[in-house]
Formats: structure tokens, sequence, C-alpha cells
């Protein structure tokens, strides 16, 4: 009984413990962007709230908590309000079966550091992640308005033409791991990370996942030159905000899922396990980042023959490839 | 296309290295003003009057009717202007006032913050434009 309720308590303190961490990375992640997009662009970025602009992210919130939480006069109310719920939500839930570092030893217990460790771990994040989508189209379409309309169809076409092949490129790291629980696969690159054994995998996985996060080159829902900010062009406030903040959640919870399939998780030399998980976390994020100040958005058909013609046959080949390859290895 | 996606991250990594932002932060930091800046007027003092002699070109010339202009003869029977007053709201700041001015009595000074509480304030009347 009581070593149920132990249980119980730690996973609570866990769960919290994440809780605490994803909102804060997600906050000055923020920060982070505006100021490397800023640099990127010949510009300071924010510099002006405390020093270095480092309390920017605590102005933010203080504006948008104060701001009027407007609902258009014939949006679909319901909907509407909680839409950007969806999105937050669903980008957190994806953390629970995130391994962020080596079991620890407390009190001779062994307490892994994950909240949860399902054995069909990668199915529940395939399955939540395409959750997350319907916050952008029931968004865009309760608003009421032509452009988050737009917004929420291109979210929506967009994610069928790359979640196939996000699932795909993932197949070839289930077959070398042989196992769908992500603190197996994270076991299973001790020795060596999966980008150097697969990096097909790697590149296919990657570049869905950047458009998993819908920020540029794949930010066709949001498109602010052409769709005024697509599906979230009639929120405001705080709900503004979650939306917001759920797009850094998710780069931060994608950032993780990279780190977990393809940069060998919280493995590697001298460094304690929680601080390379978070190294090569930051390091996906930056690299996001670097992107998005880089590279211009894709055009609506470019989305769409990257993914069918492109995408999907080289994760199809892949996975046949790194079957061969297995079965040859014994 | 690989050697473009390079080619473009590799502009935005070194446009990141520290020194290469453009941006000037005005309140601390200024660019310095041209010196044919065309900022805010100033009537031109002479001895003991201004040396403006009322002949109501810089009005006529003025092509937003800005300027207010009302001559007087004074005691020793010169022309001078009773009232000389410039609506900053109207104003245009192209210099008409200066060229067309046939004495040089008025010119434009390099001040350039002109932001006020009240739109009477930015009526500058004779007193104020022979002191700025």
């Amino acid at each position: 009984m009581s070593d149920m309720l132990v249980t119980l308590a730690l996973i609570l303190g866990k769960l919290l413990f994440i809780f605490g961490v994803v909102l804060f990375m997600a906050a000055y992640l923020v920060l982070a962007e505006r100021k490397i997009l800023g640099r990127m662009q010949l510009r300071y970025g924010p510099n002006r709230v405390g020093p270095f602009g480092l309390m920017q992210p605590l102005a933010d919130v203080i504006k948008l908590l104060t701001k009027e939480d407007f609902v258009p006069a014939r949006a679909d109310k319901w909907l509407f309000l909680i839409a950007p719920g969806i999105t937050a939500v669903t980008a957190l839930l994806v953390f629970a079966v995130i391994p962020f570092g080596s079991p620890l030893e407390i009190f001779g217990r062994q307490v892994p550091l994950v909240v949860v460790d399902l054995n069909i771990g990668v199915l529940y994040f395939l399955g939540v992640s395409s959750m997350a989508v319907y916050g952008v189209v029931l968004g865009g379409w309760a608003s009421n308005s032509k452009y988050s309309l737009l917004g929420g169809v291109r979210g929506l076409s967009q994610m069928v033409s790359y979640e196939l092949s996000l699932g795909l490129s993932l197949v070839p790291v289930i077959m070398m791991a042989r196992s769908f629980s992500l603190t197996d696969i994270v076991m299973a690159q001790q020795s060596i990370p999966f980008v150097l054994l697969n990096p097909v995998a790697f590149g296919v996985f990657f570049i869905c996942v950047l458009a998993e996060s819908n920020r540029i080159p794949f930010d066709l829902p949001e498109a602010e030159n052409e769709l005024v900010g697509g599906f979230h062009t009639e929120y405001s406030g705080m709900r503004f905000g979650l939306f917001f903040v759920g797009e850094y959640i998710n780069m931060v919870v994608l950032g993780s899922l990279v780190t977990v399939f393809f940069l060998g998780g919280w493995n590697g030399p001298w460094l304690p396990p929680l601080l390379w998980f978070l190294f090569k976390v930051l390091a996906v994020c930056a690299m996001f980042i670097w992107i998005r100040a880089s590279m211009p958005r894709l055009r609506y058909d470019q989305l769409m023959n990257l993914g069918w013609k492109i995408l999907l046959p080289l994760s199809l080949v892949n996975i046949l490839v790194t079957g061969a390859v297995l079965l040859g290895l014994g | 296309m690989f050697k473009e996606f390079a080619k473009g991250l590799s502009i935005t990594l070194k446009h990141l290295l520290p020194g290469h932002s453009t941006t000037v932060e005005y309140p601390k930091q200024r660019l310095e003003i041209a010196p044919r800046f065309r900022g805010l007027h100033r009537l031109v003092p002479a001895q003991d009057r201004e040396k403006c002699v009322a002949c109501y070109l810089c009005p006529t010339v003025c092509p937003a009717k800005c300027i207010t202009v009302e001559s007087e003869e004074n005691e020793k029977g010169e022309k001078y202007p009773r009232v000389y007053e410039i609506d900053l709201l109207r104003c245009i700041f192209c210099g008409y006032c200066v060229e067309a001015c046939p004495v040089e009595a008025i010119e434009m000074t390099s001040a350039y913050e002109l932001a006020n509480f009240k739109r009477g304030d930015f009526m500058y009347d004779k007193a104020r434009l022979l002191k700025s």
C-alpha cells in the first residue's frame, strides 16, 4: 500500500517538475528566439525589460493577461474557446512518455526519469501529436473568418502530407531498437546514436518535425503575409497566448523527441545524463530557430510535392534497406 | 538545393556573430544630423528686434499654409511682425520659407524631438521662435 503511495507521489513530483521546466523553457525559448532572430536579421531583439531583456517573458504574460479576451460575434463560441487549450494540452501530453534522464537510485528505489514508460510510447506520441492539429483546425473554423478558415484548412492538409512520413521515418528506429518504448530506444543508442546509423531516417524525421511544429519553412497555417496570422487571426489576449505557448512547448517536445529517437537521449560522456539531455534539446531548438531565420515559406503545392513525392518514397525505401541490412547482420 | 540551403544558413550564422547589428539604440545613441537637416524653425534676432520685416513672402510661399504673419510699424517707422506664428501640426518642413526670405530672418535648426502633450503646444509664436 505505502509502496503504491510512494510511486504515486513520485509520478506527481515528476509531473510537476516536467510541467514547470517545460513551461519555463517555453517562456525563455520565446525570448531566445526573438534575440537570435533579431541578431540574424541585424537587429538586437528585446533588450529593454531587465538586464539583456531577461524579464521580457514576464512582461509579455502580464500584457497578454490584461488584454481583452475577444470572441467574434458569429463565432462558434464553445469551439473557439477550447481550441487554444487543445493545442497547448496535447503538446504537454506528449512529454509524459519522454525519458529525460537515466534511472535514478533514491533510497534504494529505482526511479525512472520518465512519467510513464509506456511500452507503446512511439504510438502514443504519434497519436497525441496528430491531435494537436485539431486545435489549429477548430480554432480556424470556429473563428468564422475567411483567413482563419484558410489557415485551418492548410493546417489539416499539411498534417495529412507529412504525418505519414513522420510515422514511417520512425519505423527504422523501432526496427533497430526492437522496441516501441522510448526508454528502450534510448538504451539501444548507448554506444552509437541512430543519427549516425541511419541519417536518412533522421533527415526525414527532422523535416517532418519542422512541419509538425508549424514553423517556417512550414508555417502555412499561420502565414502572416498572406493570411494575417491564419488560424489565430481572431484570437486575442491569453487565448492567443495559449496558441503561442503551445507552439513553443511543441518545440521543446519535438526537440526532445529528436533527441530520444536519433541523438541518443541522455547518453553522453563526462556530463550528467540530465544535462546531456537538456543540451541536446536546446541544440535542436537552436537549429529550429536558425532555420526559421534563414528559410522562406514553402508554397502550398511545394509542401505537397515534398511530402508525397519525396519524403514518403524515401522513408519507404529506407525501411526496406534498413530491414535488409538488419536481416543481413542477423 | 543543398548548396543554397547551406549558403542561406551560413549567411544567417555570420550575422549572428557580435558586431553585425545595425541598430542605433535611439535615446542613448543618435545618428549624426546632416548639415542641411530641416528641423524646427527659428526667427533670427537682430540687435534689439527680430530680423523679420514682415514682407509676407513666407506665408505666401508656404505650401501647407501654416505661417501667420501680421505686420505693424514701430515708432521708428520700420515694418515688423506684430504676430508671427507657425502651426507645426500643419508644417511639412519643406524649408520654402527659409528660401523665400529676402533678409534671412528665418532658418531651420536641427531640433527634431518636437513631441508635445496639447494641440496648443504646437503653435509656435514669435517669442518661442526667437528662442528656439
